[in-house]
């Protein structure tokens, strides 16, 4: 018991360090790695809050969350990839004309 | 207690993510903070017993709009215009979220047996509908005859907007051809001529 609420208190001090990572952090790569943190501890929180309230059912939405993270960071680092989200046949002609 | 403990650190967390995006003037960086405001509130919907509200918060809020507004984002500029802070529009706001306040306080006890939605037409539904509707389940008793017409708005809502993402994204888009184009051209001209 003890154990589950120290590392829910744990968990809140690295959220707590993550957001300001991520309000702070000079590069893109800084909050793009902060946000993904932030969503790794929303799954942890998620699963240890299960077991620390004695009703470990919702476990699965943990694993939803991990894979929703996981989509999201895809996209972000797609957008600093490419610049644009999807391709757009015709606006890439333009860049290639200009 | 615990409980309470858990719930004031995460909207404390909230509050602090969502003044720190307002401070912020990089749009990428408030995006990014509004993805971790999605995820905490998810956690928060988690811990309040509300899962279908987090699950909908978590693909909705941290998934899509997130890469909604990345595709938005390379569209505009960097960095936010500098403006100077309105005060009506805080003013309104702070109202509203006052009165909310209040009125939290007059909602019933979590569960209460005696809350109104438990007493209105649920004791009704539980001893009525199976000789009214005859289907034994009463909640697709419910939702396909009681709420026929409300399901039945729901489903042309969705349809609605699955056939319009189907057309947004889904490769309808307008190429650039010039022969069309030409023809076009010539047809106005006949016509204005």
């Amino acid at each position: 018991m003890s154990v589950l609420a120290f590392s829910l208190l744990a968990l809140g001090v690295a959220f707590v360090l993550a957001i300001t990572r991520a309000a702070l952090g000079p590069t893109p790569f800084d909050r793009v790695l902060a946000v993904n943190t932030i969503g790794t501890l929303a799954v942890l929180a998620i699963a240890v809050y299960g077991f620390f309230d004695g009703r470990p059912e919702f476990l699965d939405i943990a694993l939803l969350y991990a894979l929703i993270n996981f989509i999201g960071t895809i996209a972000i680092l797609k957008y600093f990839r490419f610049g644009t989200l999807g391709d757009h046949p015709h606006s890439s002609k333009k860049d290639k004309s200009e | 207690m615990a409980g309470f403990l858990v719930n004031a650190s995460l909207i404390a967390l909230l509050a602090l993510i969502a003044i720190l995006a307002l401070r912020l003037h990089r749009l990428f960086a408030v995006v990014m903070l509004s993805g971790a405001f999605s995820l905490v509130a998810a956690a928060q919907f988690v811990v309040l017993d509300a899962v279908d509200v987090a699950f909908t918060e978590a693909a909705v809020g941290a998934g899509i709009s997130t890469v909604l507004a990345l595709a938005t984002l390379s569209l505009l500029p960097a960095q936010e215009k500098p403006h100077s802070i309105s005060l009506v529009p805080a003013f309104l706001a702070t109202l509203t979220g006052l009165l909310l306040a209040v009125a939290v306080s007059d909602l019933p006890v979590f569960g209460d047996p005696k809350a109104p939605i438990h007493n209105h037409v649920a004791p009704e539904y539980i001893i009525g509908s199976e000789q009214a509707i005859g289907v034994p389940n009463i909640v697709t008793s419910v939702l396909a005859s009681y709420r026929s017409f409300d399901t039945f708005g729901e489903t042309l809502v969705v349809f609605t907007a699955v056939l319009a993402v189907l057309l947004i994204i889904g490769g309808y888009t307008r190429t650039p051809q010039k022969p069309k184009k030409a023809k076009r051209k010539t047809k106005g001209s006949q016509n204005a001529g």
